[in-house]
C-alpha cells in the first residue's frame, strides 16, 4: 500500500532559505542544500523548493541550488516559483530536479501545463493551487477561488473547476494551497482540501496551516489527502519529520518508516 | 564502466548521480560501440513505451540490448526500463524488446483499495515490495523497505518463474522482475533514498548469476 508522504517545504530567495508568515515578513534560516540533505536524512519522502527571488537575473542562482542538492539528496524533490516557459522547466529538471511546479504561469497560460506534460511527461508536472475561500457564486460555485501574487489578485477562477481542468490537461499531481491556512499554524483547509481531493485522479498534496502532528493526521485521512506539505512545524523544530512519521504511524497511517 | 542506456526517454542524470555519489564510472550513451564496451548496463527511462521502442529500434539499440542480454552482460531495467524488456505493452500497443515473456499492462481502473478507498493513478509514491525469491541485487532489503513509483503501466510476466518481488497498489503487480543476467524495477533506486541506493550498489557488484 502506497505510503502518505511528509513533505517539508522550502522558500528560498537569492539561493537562501526563508519561512514566510501569510507571505510578509519572511527571514532566513539557512542554507537550502544543508537543510535539503538535514531532512532527506531526517526521513522527508520528497522536498519542495519554492523560488521567490524576485528579479529575473538572479534566476540563476536557483539553478545552481538544485543541481547541488541533486548531487546531495538521493529522493524527489520539485521546484516551483518563476517556471514561465517550456524552457524554464527543462533548466530545473536538467539541473537535477524531479518535477517542476507552476502556479501563476498556468493560470495565465493554462497551455504551460500541456506542453510541459508532452515534453516531460505528466508525472513532472506539479500544478501549485494558491486558494481562498469566498462566499459561493455563479461563478465560483465551490466557493473557492484561485488567486495569484500572495492572495492580492482573485482570478475569478474556480479552485475544483481549475484543478480539474489542469488534470485533464495532464498536470501529474496539485500542491493545494490555502491561503486563508498559510502561515496560521492552525491546521490545514480540511474542506477544500478533500474537496479537491476526491474529485480529482491525481495526488493532491495539502499545504498551509500545519501547526501540530494532529493537522497532519487529519488531513492525511479525513481531509484524503495523499502528502501534507509542512514548513515552519518542522524548520522552526517545533517537531522533527521523524517525530511527525513515528505519530502518524502510531495512529494507524501508512509512512516510509524505513530510511 | 557502466552504460546508461540513452535513448531520450526523460531525465537520465538522477541515475548517473546517483552512481557518481556511489563512486561506479558511468556513461549516458546511445551509442553501440560504449555500450558494448561497458561491464553492465542501466536501461532506465521515464515516458511511453511506443516512443521509447521507436527510438530504440532508430538507433539500433533494440539489436545491442538483445545481443548483450544473450551474451550475460548484467543489465538492470528501471520503470519504463523495467517494461520494455517484456514482449509488448499496452501503452501505444507497442512491441518491446521480449526478453522475458509476458506484457505491461494498465492498472484497472477504477481502482480500489482493502479497504475499498478509491486509489489514483498513477501509482505514484513510496510503496514496498515483497520479495519473491532471492537475488544477489535484492540482498538487504528489509520488509520496511520502501522505494518511489511514478507508473500507470505494470509488468505482468509470463512466468512466476520471472517474479522476485511485488508490490500491492489495489492489485498485487511484478515490481521486481528478472531473468538470468536481466533484473528489473518498477520503481526509481536513484530517488529511493539508501534502500535505492543499495540496490543500485549491488547491481554494480552483481556477476549476472544467481541460484536458480
Amino acid at each position: 500500500m502506497l505510503s502518505k508522504r511528509i513533505i517539508p517545504c522550502l522558500d528560498v530567495r537569492d539561493g537562501k532559505t526563508t519561512k514566510g508568515v501569510k507571505f510578509q515578513g519572511n527571514i532566513d534560516i539557512g542554507d537550502p542544500v544543508e537543510m535539503a540533505r538535514f531532512y532527506y536524512k531526517e526521513g522527508a519522502d520528497e522536498i519542495v523548493f519554492y523560488d521567490i527571488t524576485a528579479s529575473s537575473d538572479r534566476r540563476n542562482i536557483m539553478i545552481d541550488v538544485v543541481r547541488r542538492v541533486a548531487e546531495e539528496i538521493f529522493i524527489p524533490f520539485s521546484v516551483g516559483g518563476g517556471i514561465r516557459t517550456i524552457e524554464d522547466m527543462r533548466r530545473v529538471l536538467l539541473a537535477g530536479a524531479e518535477k517542476v511546479s507552476v502556479n501563476t504561469a498556468a493560470v495565465r497560460n493554462p497551455e504551460i501545463i500541456t506542453d510541459g506534460a508532452r515534453a516531460f511527461g505528466s508525472q513532472c508536472i506539479v500544478l501549485g493551487m494558491d486558494v481562498k475561500k469566498v462566499d459561493t457564486s455563479r461563478k465560483i460555485p465551490s466557493g473557492y477561488e484561485i488567486v495569484i501574487h500572495g492572495g492580492r489578485t482573485y482570478m475569478g477562477i474556480d479552485a475544483l473547476e481549475w484543478a480539474k481542468e489542469a488534470e485533464n490537461m495532464g498536470a501529474g499531481e496539485i500542491c493545494l494551497n490555502s491561503i486563508d491556512a498559510d502561515g496560521t499554524q492552525q491546521g490545514y483547509e480540511m474542506a477544500l482540501t478533500s474537496l479537491i481531493s476526491e474529485n480529482v485522479n491525481i495526488p493532491v498534496i495539502a499545504s498551509g496551516g500545519a501547526g501540530n502532528i494532529d493537522h497532519i493526521y487529519d488531513v492525511l485521512t479525513k481531509g484524503k489527502a495523499d502528502a501534507a506539505l509542512v514548513a515552519s512545524i518542522v524548520h522552526h523544530g517545533t517537531h522533527t519529520i521523524k517525530q511527525i512519521k513515528e505519530a502518524l504511524h502510531a495512529q494507524g497511517v501508512k509512512v516510509r518508516m524505513r530510511w | 564502466m557502466i552504460a546508461i542506456v540513452d535513448y531520450k526517454a526523460g531525465n537520465l542524470s538522477s541515475v548517473e548521480r546517483a552512481l557518481k555519489k556511489l563512486g561506479f564510472g558511468c556513461r549516458i550513451t546511445q551509442r553501440r560501440e560504449e555500450i558494448l564496451s561497458c561491464e553492465r548496463i542501466i536501461i532506465p527511462g521515464v515516458g511511453a513505451a511506443g516512443k521509447a521502442m521507436s527510438d530504440l529500434k532508430r538507433l539500433g539499440l533494440d539489436e545491442v540490448l538483445r545481443y548483450e542480454f544473450n551474451a550475460g552482460k548484467p543489465i538492470l531495467g528501471i520503470c519504463l526500463g523495467a517494461q520494455i524488456i517484456l514482449e509488448r505493452s499496452r501503452e501505444n500497443e507497442a512491441e518491446c524488446l521480449g526478453l522475458i515473456e509476458g506484457n505491461v499492462e494498465l492498472f484497472p481502473h477504477p481502482l480500489f483499495s482493502e479497504e475499498k478507498d478509491r486509489l489514483k493513478i498513477p501509482h505514484m509514491g513510496w510503496n514496498s515490495v515483497n520479495l519473491r525469491k532471492e537475488h544477489p541485487v535484492l540482498e538487504g532489503i528489509a520488509p520496511a523497505d520502501e522505494f518511489y513509483f511514478v507508473h500507470a503501466y505494470y509488468p505482468l510476466p509470463a512466468s512466476d518463474e520471472y517474479v522476485f518481488g511485488t508490490t500491492c497498489y489495489g492489485i498485487e503487480f511484478a515490481s521486481v522482475i528478472g531473468y538470468n543476467n536481466l533484473i528489473a524495477v518498477q520503481f526509481h533506486p536513484e530517488k529511493s533514498g539508501k534502500a535505492g541506493l543499495r540496490l543500485l550498489e549491488k547491481f554494480c557488484a552483481w556477476d549476472g548469476c544467481y541460484a536458480k
